[in-house]
């Protein structure tokens, strides 16, 4: 077992997965960068909106099991269920996001990080227990059959590449570091436009904005349906990754994560996500599957706890000693007020 | 009517508990300006610690609500000293601060998960054992509970109302400039706000694990968001808000009950604090103050 464990960290079947989550996580934190990095809101919800995502795409596709043809004069296109499922979801979050954007960005940094975090427990136990239609803890299957179809169809059509197996994974894995590229591109249009730089001058000083006449309170609206948005992008990955979803993967921790990413990889700079996210990843898988010593003194159960004790450590330490993050610039800091 | 009664004397008993473990933070709060995300944490390591002494060295249940509070308090002073201080001493900010207790909060939970491993624990406890008052039913755990409770709210209401130490507690929390500059010793005061939330965190941990009669590493942090829905509702800082707070927290959670599936008591919980933060931001017994 431990032998075999030892030889994966050789293998792209061990590493094509974690590039999946890795390509999730850095999705998922694109949209908190957004948030606190660029707009100073400390939103701790941020995993409700990746179940929202996750959940109604899903949900769409179990209970409705829909199908939309546009006509084409004589031809005709069936839509994939999966693309209006997921644009579903993705619209679904952003309300969600606005909904409690409303009561909570008029708040103190941390009066909206306790609103928003109660806020994800409220969706995460209405997951729970609206169970005629979520499933409760047994979960959802099945909703995912759009994706494992075309990933058939393209590993049928495309030949392996060397030792890279082209199947569901090595799919997955190019289609989601695909839209992490496109977000990155549009996010950085974002953050350097005439309005991108409102964002920061209201993280800096929102008297100041408002001042010149930007109103803090639409922008910081407008960016919490962003972000929503790109939480709700990463849920749905998140969904077609695992293929089950239950409200226990959704619970504040994934937040945290978030944050641990973000500040690993640096305030208010996007690049450093993919970065943190690859760094945070590879310390999840590793702890799991590397045997050498130290490791090999410890238990899988052991290691589950190490592995976080090492997650909260690097927080700890970042904000002693490097709060700005690995690219990170110390004068885009707004931590320290 | 004996529904209405059950319910009240259920959510009082949880009030209390949520009222004590509640003070410890907003004085954290009010102080420090660290809002503790390790405080439930904190809760977890009493309990584990009076198991320790509970079950494993098989000592009465006082004795290890002793040695639990001994324990946490000792955690508590000594992360002021070798975590908060060197924090604030290079100059970080109420966000830096917050982060920072949400990577203690892990690092504390899966250290203990690493001691203890994922199983829930019983203490040696009789819990079958329950009495009837009239229509009402209560466990001898709530009655622990509220009794133990009940004594440290009121000896925490006299400390804070009384002692010179809890008005210069109070003080600092309201104004920390005012108060230094009144001669109010802060530093020595900081340690007076750890040790007093230690003993009370490393307390309610165990009464928590006593009422729900299991213990697991989650057991704090889950109690952690209904602790911080009391010190909102009761105003940040104010140690009086939050005993009122803890209370009216515990009576909505449990009385809502009789309208909603109780699965949903703990969101019905979240809602009202974000209703309260809408309606009244400064809580329930706080000055009007802009936020």
């Amino acid at each position: 077992m431990d032998v075999s464990l030892g030889a994966a960290i050789f293998s792209l079947d061990f590493w094509i997965p974690v590039g999946v989550l890795a390509g999730v996580y850095t999705i998922f934190t694109l949209g908190l960068q957004l948030q606190y990095g660029f707009t100073g809101l400390l939103n701790f919800g941020h995993v409700a909106f990746m179940a929202i995502g996750a959940y109604t795409s899903a949900l769409i596709i179990f209970h409705l099991d829909p199908t939309i043809t546009i006509p084409f004069g004589l031809f005709s296109w069936t839509v994939p269920q999966t693309m209006y499922a997921s644009l579903a979801g993705i619209a679904v979050a952003m309300l969600f996001g606005l909904l409690i954007s409303l009561p909570a960005i008029r708040l103190r940094t941390d009066y909206l990080a306790i609103t928003t975090i109660a806020f994800s427990e409220i969706i995460r136990i209405l997951i729970n227990n609206l169970r005629a239609l979520t499933h409760g803890d047994q979960g959802v299957f099945g909703f995912a059959k759009d994706v494992t179809g075309l990933s058939r169809k393209v590993s049928d059509v495309v030949p392996d590449i060397g030792p890279i197996e082209v199947n569901k994974n090595f799919v997955l894995f190019v289609l989601v570091w695909l839209v992490v590229i496109i977000l990155f591109v549009f996010l950085q249009r974002v953050v350097r436009s005439p309005w991108g730089r409102v964002l920061r001058a209201i993280r800096e000083d929102e008297d100041a904005a408002n001042a010149l006449g930007k109103n803090p309170f639409a922008y910081k609206l407008q960016v919490m349906a962003i972000g929503s948005a790109i939480g709700a992008i990463a849920g749905v990955f998140h969904s077609w990754h695992l293929l089950f979803l239950n409200p226990g993967q959704f619970i504040p921790q994934v937040t945290f994560f978030a944050y641990v990413i973000l500040l690993l990889g640096g305030v208010a700079r996007n690049i450093g996500i993919p970065l943190g996210a690859i760094i945070f990843t590879a310390i999840f898988a590793g702890t799991r599957s590397l045997t050498f010593w130290p490791l090999s003194l410890l238990s899988s159960a052991d290691r589950a706890a190490v592995r976080l004790i090492i997650v909260g450590s690097i927080l700890i330490g970042l904000m002693a000693f490097r709060p700005q993050g690995l690219l990170g610039n110390r004068e885009e800091l707004l931590l320290d007020r | 009517m004996d529904e209405l009664l059950q319910v009240t004397v259920n959510g009082i008993v949880l009030g209390s508990l949520l009222a004590i473990a509640a003070v410890g933070l907003t004085l954290v709060y009010g102080i420090l300006r660290i809002v503790n995300f390790a405080h439930g944490d904190y809760l977890t390591f009493g309990g584990y610690m009076a198991f320790v002494a509970n079950v494993t060295w098989g000592v009465h249940p006082v004795m290890a609500a002793a040695f639990a509070m001994v324990m946490t308090i000792t955690l508590s002073v000594s992360l002021e000293f070798g975590l908060w201080r060197p924090l604030r001493q290079r100059g970080a900010g109420v966000t830096s601060l917050l982060l920072t207790s949400i990577g203690l909060a892990l690092v504390l939970r899966h250290a203990i998960q690493w001691g203890f491993g994922s199983n829930v624990l019983r203490y040696r406890i009789d819990v079958f054992q329950s009495y009837a008052f009239g229509p009402i039913r209560m466990s001898l755990n709530s009655i622990v509970v509220i009794i133990v409770s009940t004594v440290l709210i009121i000896a925490l209401g006299l400390f804070l109302s009384r002692s010179r130490r809890g008005k210069a507690m109070r003080a600092i929390a309201d104004n920390p400039q005012l108060a230094a500059a009144s001669g109010v010793n802060t530093d020595e005061m900081i340690v007076t706000t750890w040790v007093l939330a230690g003993g009370l965190a490393g307390l309610s941990g165990m009464l928590l694990a006593v009422l729900t009669s299991s213990l697991e590493i989650n057991t704090g942090f889950v109690f952690l968001l209904p602790i911080f829905a009391a010190v909102i509702l009761g105003g940040v800082g104010s140690p009086f808000g939050a005993l009122a707070g803890g209370l009216a927290i515990g009576l909505i959670t449990e009385v809502s009950t009789l309208a909603v599936p109780f699965q949903y008591k703990e969101a019905i919980a979240f809602t009202v604090m974000i209703a309260a933060l809408l309606i009244r931001p400064q809580g329930l017994l706080g000055k009007a103050r802009i936020l």
